[in-house]
């Protein structure tokens, strides 16, 4: 028999209070690294450009004071942490301690030369819509408890679609097109998951694997011999938004970006006001925190499923059409390069709120323009590792940052009528 | 309901069954777990279809496809597992699926939604906060939601499955002023239960189902407990369980200070202290969610708790692996059967040797030897009087009373020094209970020490030597057995006393 050593009382610390901890000396870890490498030996200033125009708007600081500062403010929060901690306000100081710490790392980066933070912003927000769109899709899919790891598949799906459907039709049509084929893959991930109640997971990867595949063979074959009469749309361009796009700063960076980032924009609104406000919404949930209750009430589980399924794939294919349309102007294989992953984490860090969603793209966003920015900056971090900063800022999210969030109860689960 | 029949594959579940129900009508449906009850309201409910029969709505024949179509016609159900959305609020859960909406998208009007709800508790005196989240709130609020829902959706005919399964004795004496309220304004009731007292107590007219027929209908002035007894189980039943007074000898299980925490790090179980001796039989008493659940998940090394300590037999073990507990002589008949008890895909001999196939006999090395698993499944069967074809049949198709003997089974046929078992006899036949029961009291007489958990009272109060009552966590009251009345313990559970 193995007996317990000692038979004194013993006290197991509860996991908020193990995590309290761990963050606490993180941001103490974080403190020591800004001011090792960041702080120590740096010279010059750094110009944040906010302006259109060098001169414009210009703010500038020296790097080795940036750093310093951040280092000291990190100190401070790692010990507030440690000794009573955050609270309900922890996640709050957290974002801003990241986003204060990507300034002090593009202050080193950039010491001694000036960075256009407007055109990084700005690229921020073009580069967190295709995660934007996938998050949403997903928000839409779990929330009837439907788990859509297809769309990836459904981004690139789109994509294909409105580059060829751009191409010989019109960019316009090319969008409907997109959308259009985003949801007949979503018909088939439904009817998979509804119907035969195949695992959602599987299904879902299935959907993957036939997307790329598809998507990869029909460019070969077509695309790539006759890529101007079927593989050259045109970008859609920037529209400015009048009066909006002339408030200082946030006018640049919001409302001079083209049709899909303010669709964006409405469908963020309008799936906040759906969800929550009308009675589709209730339903909704209804039908994915507790399927039977909502059966015993006389809705239609499996049509609320259905539909809602089909309108996450509408709002996954058209995202998708951003790649081609939005954006690169072609279609290439495989372009969608995880976006799609992306934005399901995106919806669980937003847990499972359009709003959230959206805030956790753009968190996504900023580190892949961060990425490109220390591309060009040239500061002698590989390439590689600068390529993967948005897959490693995923897992930190996924693993780290979001504590236990609480999907829909009955998420992933088919409903069984007997 | 004229004639209904429903068959599920070898059972048929309702068999050419006829009811009528009046307005203002409490008519009483009793049945044992199994006899076709549930089965019977889902058809009129319209959650099932009827391969036979038709209902009659005011003499109207109508015919339901959904829920919603019976809805329609003017039936509620409470249903015995409450179908409330727990992240919803209190409005939301009543007003889902008929809406109050405003505007073209069909924006909910939630200010008139909690006018419509406030409404009808203060009518039917159904107090309730209308903005409360329903997570947050006990069974017994939970099931007056149920009924506003019912209410709200105007229903003439209300069916209450198994409704006082969750409540205290008190919140039973409510409950009958509610129905007895609702009575009065001309609504038809059907109250189902298997408690005799209670549909004694309340019910205009009973009608008993046995094996899915109507075996009789009788007027409560009537009838005594023992002949409605009889006519559900279809044989005289001795409602009381015959033992001895209990010699109480060494403590075999003593917990010191114990405190878990549930999954959403809650407290579950708030600092507990208790001793089990060997020999006698002790009863945690308490509604359901009051940290019995978790209590046994840490005394059988199923959950770590956050601090305290478990001594079994003096030894310290409080971090022990479930399957520690296993080899030290310790049986656990898990609350739940078909989650926790049973792999419901493996058969009969498979499910007998899940504590034990990884020793001797049963495996040499690494093979396992299911030749000696089935003889001693064969011989198990025999002495626990398990009603299944045979070893090889899968655990699923067995009934749950047979299930739970199997449980029983492979629990108890093992050297047994702590028995602790968890709802051991919900929602089995009456035959199986007082099998079930026996079985507890002669591990007892044969030197066992005891836990039972459960959420019924008549079981805690018919084989506890001694009695606990659990209340949010804690212990709130310890009573002898046989001193304790229904009375005196529910208040204990609804801590109102202590």
């Amino acid at each position: 028999m193995t007996a317990v050593a000692g038979t004194a009382d013993f006290v197991r610390a509860p996991a908020e209070i193990r995590r309290a901890r761990i963050l606490g000396i993180v941001y103490l870890l974080l403190a020591t690294v800004v001011f090792l490498f960041f702080a120590v030996g740096t010279e010059g200033d750094v110009t944040f450009r906010l302006g259109d125009q060098p001169g414009d708007l210009d703010f500038t600081v020296s790097a080795q004071v940036l750093a310093t500062f951040t280092a000291v403010v990190f100190a401070f929060l790692g010990g507030i942490q440690l000794t009573k901690g955050f609270g309900a306000k922890t996640n709050v100081v957290l974002a801003i301690a990241i986003g204060l710490f990507a300034f002090s790392f593009l202050g080193w980066a950039a010491a001694g030369k000036s960075l256009s933070l407007i055109g990084m912003l700005g690229t921020t927000v073009a580069l967190a819509a295709p995660i934007a769109f996938g998050a949403l899709s997903g928000v839409m899919c779990e929330r009837v408890g439907v788990i859509n790891i297809g769309i990836e598949g459904m981004l690139l799906t789109g994509a294909f679609t409105g580059a060829v459907v751009g191409t010989v039709m019109s960019p316009l049509f090319g969008i409907l097109g997109a959308a259009i084929a985003g949801g007949l893959m979503a018909l088939a991930l439904a009817v998979l998951a509804i119907k035969y109640r195949v695992d959602q997971i599987i299904a879902g990867v299935v959907i993957n694997i036939f997307a790329l595949g598809l998507t990869s063979f029909l460019s070969s074959q077509f695309l790539v011999e006759n890529a101007s009469g079927l593989n050259n749309p045109g970008v859609l361009g920037p529209i400015r938004i009048p009066l909006l796009a002339e408030i200082p700063v946030l006018g640049r960076i919001l409302f001079d970006q083209n049709i899909f980032i303010y669709v964006m924009y409405l469908l963020v609104a309008g799936m906040t006001y759906g969800l929550f406000k009308t009675r589709w919404g209730l339903q909704s949930r209804a039908v994915g925190e507790h399927p039977k209750a909502a059966d015993t009430l006389g809705i239609n589980v499996f049509r609320r499923r259905y539909i809602n399924v089909f309108l996450g794939g509408l709002i996954a294919g058209f995202g998708g059409a951003y790649f081609t349309l939005g954006s690169v102007g072609a279609f290439n294989e495989n372009m969608t390069a995880g976006r799609g992953f992306i934005g399901l984490a995106a919806m669980i860090f937003g847990r499972w709120h359009p709003v959230g969603a959206l805030g956790a793209a753009l968190v996504f966003g900023f580190a892949d323009s961060l990425q490109v920015k220390l591309g060009i900056l040239d500061t002698g971090i590989p390439s590689e590792f600068l390529l993967s900063a948005p897959y490693l800022v995923t897992i930190i999210v996924v693993a780290g940052v979001v504590g236990k969030a609480r999907p829909p109860a009955a998420d992933g689960q088919p409903y069984i009528k007997e | 309901m004229r004639n209904v029949t429903k068959r599920f594959p070898g059972v048929v579940a309702n068999d050419s069954v006829d009811l009528t129900i009046e307005s203002g009508e409490i008519l009483g449906l009793l049945g044992e777990n199994g006899a076709g009850k549930t089965t019977l309201m889902n058809i009129l409910y319209g959650l099932y279809s009827a391969d036979e029969g038709e209902i009659l709505v005011d003499g109207a024949v109508t015919k339901f496809d959904d829920p919603g179509d019976a809805i329609a016609a003017g039936i509620g159900m409470v249903h015995q597992h409450f179908m409330l959305v727990p992240v919803f609020d209190v409005t939301e859960n009543v007003v889902l699926g008929v809406e109050p909406t405003v505007g073209p998208v069909g924006t909910i009007d939630m200010t008139e939604a909690r006018r419509e709800v406030q409404e009808i508790s203060t009518q039917y005196r159904l107090e309730i906060d209308p903005s409360a989240t329903v997570e947050d709130l006990p069974v017994g609020i939970q099931q007056r939601i149920e009924i506003i829902k019912v209410l709200f959706r105007d229903a003439e005919i209300i069916v209450f499955d198994e409704p006082t399964a969750v409540l205290t004795p008190q919140e039973v004496e409510d409950f009958f002023g509610i129905i007895n309220g609702l009575k009065e304004s001309g609504k038809g009731i059907i109250f189902i239960t298997h408690k005799l007292g209670e549909i004694l107590e309340i019910a205009d007219r009973i009608a008993v189902l046995r094996r899915g027929k109507v075996v009789g209908e009788v007027v409560p002035a009537e009838a005594t407990e023992e002949q409605l007894a009889e006519m559900m189980v279809g044989r005289p039943v001795d409602l009381v369980v015959e033992k001895e007074d209990a010699d109480p000898g060494e403590v075999v299980l003593s917990v010191t200070d114990l405190l878990v925490r549930d999954d959403r790090q809650h407290t579950a179980v708030d600092r507990v202290s208790f001793e089990v001796r060997s020999g006698e039989i002790v009863g945690v008493a308490g509604v359901q969610g009051n940290g019995q659940t978790e209590l046994v998940e840490a005394l059988t090394g199923l959950t770590v708790p956050l601090s305290g300590m478990i001594h079994l037999g003096g030894e310290n073990v409080t971090l022990v692996s479930p399957r520690f507990m296993h080899r030290n002589s310790v049986a656990h008949v898990p609350e739940d059967r078909q989650r926790s008890g049973l792999i419901l895909d493996f058969d009969v001999a498979e499910n007998l040797v899940l504590n034990s196939y990884y020793d001797e006999p049963y495996s040499h090395g690494i093979r396992m030897d299911w030749d000696y698993a089935h003889q001693h499944a064969d011989q198990l069967i025999d002495q626990y009087d398990i009603r299944t074809p045979s070893s090889t049949v899968k655990v699923s198709s067995l009934s749950g009373g047979n299930q739970q003997k199997l449980i029983v089974a492979r629990e108890f046929s093992r050297d047994t020094k702590l028995i602790i078992a968890s709802q051991p006899t919900r929602g089995i036949d009456v035959g199986s209970i007082e099998y079930v029961h026996a079985r507890i009291v002669a591990e007892r007489d044969a030197g066992a020490a005891v836990l039972i958990v459960s959420s019924e009272l008549d079981e805690i109060l018919a084989l506890s030597d001694r009695i606990l009552v659990m209340y949010r966590g804690r212990i709130v009251a310890e009573v002898t057995g046989g001193e304790a009345t229904a009375t005196e313990l529910g208040l204990y559970m609804a801590g109102l006393s202590t």
